[in-house]
């Protein structure tokens, strides 16, 4: 049946009735359709595999909805995928709800519902089932984007127990900061423009080569909301160890640090969306770095640091002047700062 | 391009720290910053551990945030309950707890609160909301007071009508006075760089004049301020105070003469309420009466509680370098950075905050 | 108090200029710089210029802490 399509998103769209058909041919199916989606059930049924499953549910809300490097779409997707990534699961099926707002230009949702499709099919996963309800204009920022994910734990690790052990050596896959500066830059409201741009990517296939390097990769970590500092220190305390790691070691770009200085930021609590920070037995340090720098998103992998045993603080860092540091929990949001 | 990066040079700090304990021979001796941005730097890059253990390095009241009284934030916040008033802020402000909360909870209550980075954001949001008052938060020292007079003549210059600052600005010589006053012994003053780029080093002669104390106008990276401490300890061990410049590139003895215009232009030095500290005479800037329309304290009739200090808080004994924040009874509990209770926590860079984030536990 | 950041003047127009440093730019007020020719350092506080780097006495510096390194 043909009908004009619409440009706006209308509360409609979300009443389950034939205009949220309408939204599901134009928009989702083309994109997303797969044969367990097209089937259009309540549920999805799926395969399970051999061994464990892994589990994890995500929510995207980001202002603004379009960085340099992505937009909310790719967040939805290399967020959930990552999270089951880390634990040492293979990612598989994806489910995408969406709320949107009413008066939401369609084009935007297509634009959004594209890059969705893309990196799903480059991170090699399905989105098997989805939801669409719609707000009246002003209750939502245009689009909230909840995923969550299925994923199968490879039998050989036992990275899913994340655990770091005493003397292991710690890894970063990337450039720390990218993420949380390109965002700040796009929203233009802190008056600094730049190119940074976001980090968001799928580590699955990075994380595949590391654990084929070795099989003692103890805990693995995706580093988002709250940046490095922030994984470091739930890793600490969840092993009641200390991590000690070396500033100079940190790879940061040019345009983070300075972007960074500008508004008083610390690049250690800067978001990321594309790195991961992995506790590695000491004797597979090397081995595992070198298949980290093998994969394109895992090029400019690092050392930058060490686990030793628990004291008062979980997490230090050797300063560029050789001094120490503590590196502490975040307490709230960052804010710009004058003084 | 200019490369900056030997200002961290780790080599080079060993040696600025072995030149000063060299020349110190172990002499106790206490050296006072009044600048936030320096109480971060010594903190953030650990220098304390770099200085022989006699060497100690005190905070003063530096941090604009931190010594700007509860009445000013209970100012602002009624100001933002009003539905046509658009706050404007610096980061700075957000979180710093009044009687009456917060300028982020009267933000999640619904008022209209807006950070911004500059205060020529805040004008052009009062030219593109012409319907709302724009009301900006002016707070911080002889740096920040240009910019928000150059925004005072902008906003004339274009005859604006719904623009108005809330001045809590204060000036730094005068506190140097106060505490080369009390009787706490400081040896030296590390001078603050940014605001000595504006007003020059004319200024801090008469700690030399009338207290015999010395100062070095010290840059922020922490070779500039390990520098600075080497002349500072020198001035002792000669016993030859004097006012130096070690940020040479930055400022001049004479200062910024067109931001100092800005300054005269706009403001006239005022009595300042310091928290912590009391009433300081001449150590603020209130606006003067030819720019009294962009004066949001004369334009709104707010009245608010006058300021009362936390039962049990120590700030002002640490704000002058008394003593260290652990040995306030509210420290760690219930004072911490998620949860301020006194001025010297509430900033980031706050003397008890930048002690909490990077010295609390013990690093051995 | 008192972030500033140094970073070099790339364009002007009257008041208002466009700073840029590490690949990041800004625009700023240069009301506190009368004379400021593109080219020169500045160093940028809340939006504003508040000084011009005097390129002399930074190089100058900056050679005084890299000998002290070479040293250690």
């Amino acid at each position: 049946m043909s009908h004009t399509p619409e440009k706006k998103v209308r509360l409609a769209h979300g009443g389950g009735g034939r205009l949220s058909r309408q939204l599901l041919d134009d928009v989702f199916l083309p994109v997303f359709g797969n044969t367990d989606l097209n089937r259009l059930n309540d549920s999805a049924i799926l395969h399970a595999g051999p061994g464990q499953l892994a589990f994890t549910t995500d929510s995207y809300v980001v202002d603004p909805l379009f960085f340099p490097g992505g937009n909310i779409g790719s967040l939805a997707v290399c967020g959930t995928v990552n999270d089951l990534a880390v634990m040492g699961a293979e990612p598989r099926y994806l489910s995408a709800g969406f709320i949107l707002e009413e008066g939401l230009p369609i084009d935007t949702l297509q634009a959004v519902v594209h890059t969705m499709g893309e990196t799903a099919k480059a991170a090699g996963v399905s989105i098997v089932t989805g939801d669409t309800k719609v707000v009246a204009r002003g209750q939502a920022d245009g689009i909230f984007i909840n995923t969550a994910g299925i994923g199968y734990i490879d039998h050989r690790s036992r990275v899913s127990e994340s655990r770091l052990c005493e003397g292991d050596v710690i890894l970063v896959s990337g450039p720390l900061g990218c993420h949380g500066m390109a965002v700040i830059s796009a929203r233009k409201a802190l008056g600094i423009e730049s190119e940074i741009q976001s980090d968001v990517a799928p580590l699955n296939g990075l994380v595949k080569a590391m654990m084929n390097a070795s099989p003692n990769i103890h805990a693995m970590r995706d580093a988002t909301r709250g940046g490095l500092a922030s994984v470091l220190n739930e890793m600490a305390d969840q092993a009641g160890l200390h991590i000690e790691i070396k500033e100079a070691k940190l790879p940061i770009r040019d345009e983070v640090n300075t972007a960074c200085e500008l508004l008083g930021f610390d690049p250690v609590y800067v978001a990321n969306e594309g790195v991961l920070v992995a506790s590695v037995a000491q004797e597979d340090a090397e081995a595992v770095l070198h298949a980290m720098q093998g994969v394109t998103v895992g090029a400019e992998a690092r050392i930058i640091g060490r686990v030793c045993q628990g004291t008062g603080s979980r997490v230090t860092m050797e300063t560029t002047l050789g001094t120490h540091r503590i590196v502490d929990m975040l307490s709230g949001e960052q804010l710009p700062r004058i003084c | 391009m200019i490369d900056f990066k030997p200002l961290r040079a780790a080599g080079a700090a060993r040696v600025l720290a072995d030149k000063i304990a060299e020349i110190s021979t172990g002499q106790p001796m206490r050296f006072m910053e009044v600048c936030g941005t320096h109480t971060m730097a010594i903190a953030k890059y650990g220098l304390r551990t770099l200085l022989p253990p006699e060497i100690r390095l005190v905070s003063g009241p530096g941090c604009p945030v931190c010594v700007t009284p509860n009445a000013y934030l209970d100012h602002a916040l009624r100001l933002a309950e009003r539905s046509e008033i658009i706050i404007t802020t610096f980061g700075d402000m957000l979180r710093v707890p009044g009687t009456l909360g917060s300028l982020e909870s009267a933000r999640s209550e619904g008022a209209d609160v807006r950070m911004v980075s500059s205060t020529l954001e805040a004008l052009a949001l009062a030219e593109t909301h012409p319907q709302r008052e724009v009301v900006f938060l002016g707070v911080g020292f002889e740096t920040t007071a240009p910019t928000v007079a150059a925004a005072l003549l902008e906003a004339q210059r274009k005859r604006l009508t719904n623009f108005s600052v809330l001045t809590a600005h204060k000036t730094m010589p005068m506190p140097l006075r106060v505490l080369s006053e009390d009787t706490l012994q400081i040896d030296g003053f590390i001078l603050p760089g940014h605001v000595s780029a504006i007003i020059g080093s004319a200024p801090y002669s008469f700690l030399v004049d009338e207290f015999n104390t010395g100062g070095v106008v010290s840059g922020f990276e922490p070779l500039d301020i390990l520098e600075s401490l080497y002349r500072l300890v020198r001035q002792v061990k000669q016993r030859q105070p004097a006012i130096e410049n070690q940020y040479t590139r930055v400022v001049r003895s004479e200062g910024n003469t067109a931001a100092q215009a800005l300054i005269h232009h706009t403001f006239i030095p005022d009595d300042a309420h310091w928290r912590g500290l009391g009433m300081i005479p001449g150590s603020g800037l209130s606006i003067v009466s030819d720019y009294a329309a962009f004066d949001a304290a004369v334009k709104f009739d707010i009245s608010v509680p006058a300021s009362k200090e936390p039962d049990g808080c120590r700030c002002g004994e640490v704000l002058k370098g008394v003593i260290e924040p652990p040995a306030c009874p509210l420290y760690g509990s219930p004072c911490t950075p998620e949860h301020p209770v006194g001025a010297c926590m509430v900033s980031s860079e706050g003397t008890c905050a930048a002690h909490y984030r990077f010295l609390n536990r013990t690093l051995q | 108090m008192c972030l500033a950041v140094p970073m070099k003047l790339i364009d002007k127009r009257e008041t208002r200029g466009v700073v840029e440093a590490g690949g990041v730019r800004r625009e700023v007020g240069l009301e506190m710089v009368p004379g400021v020719v593109l080219g020169d350092y500045v160093i940028i506080h809340a939006g504003f210029a508040i000084q011009r780097l005097d390129e002399a006495e930074a190089l100058e510096t900056l050679a005084l802490f890299k000998e002290m390194d070479d040293l250690a």
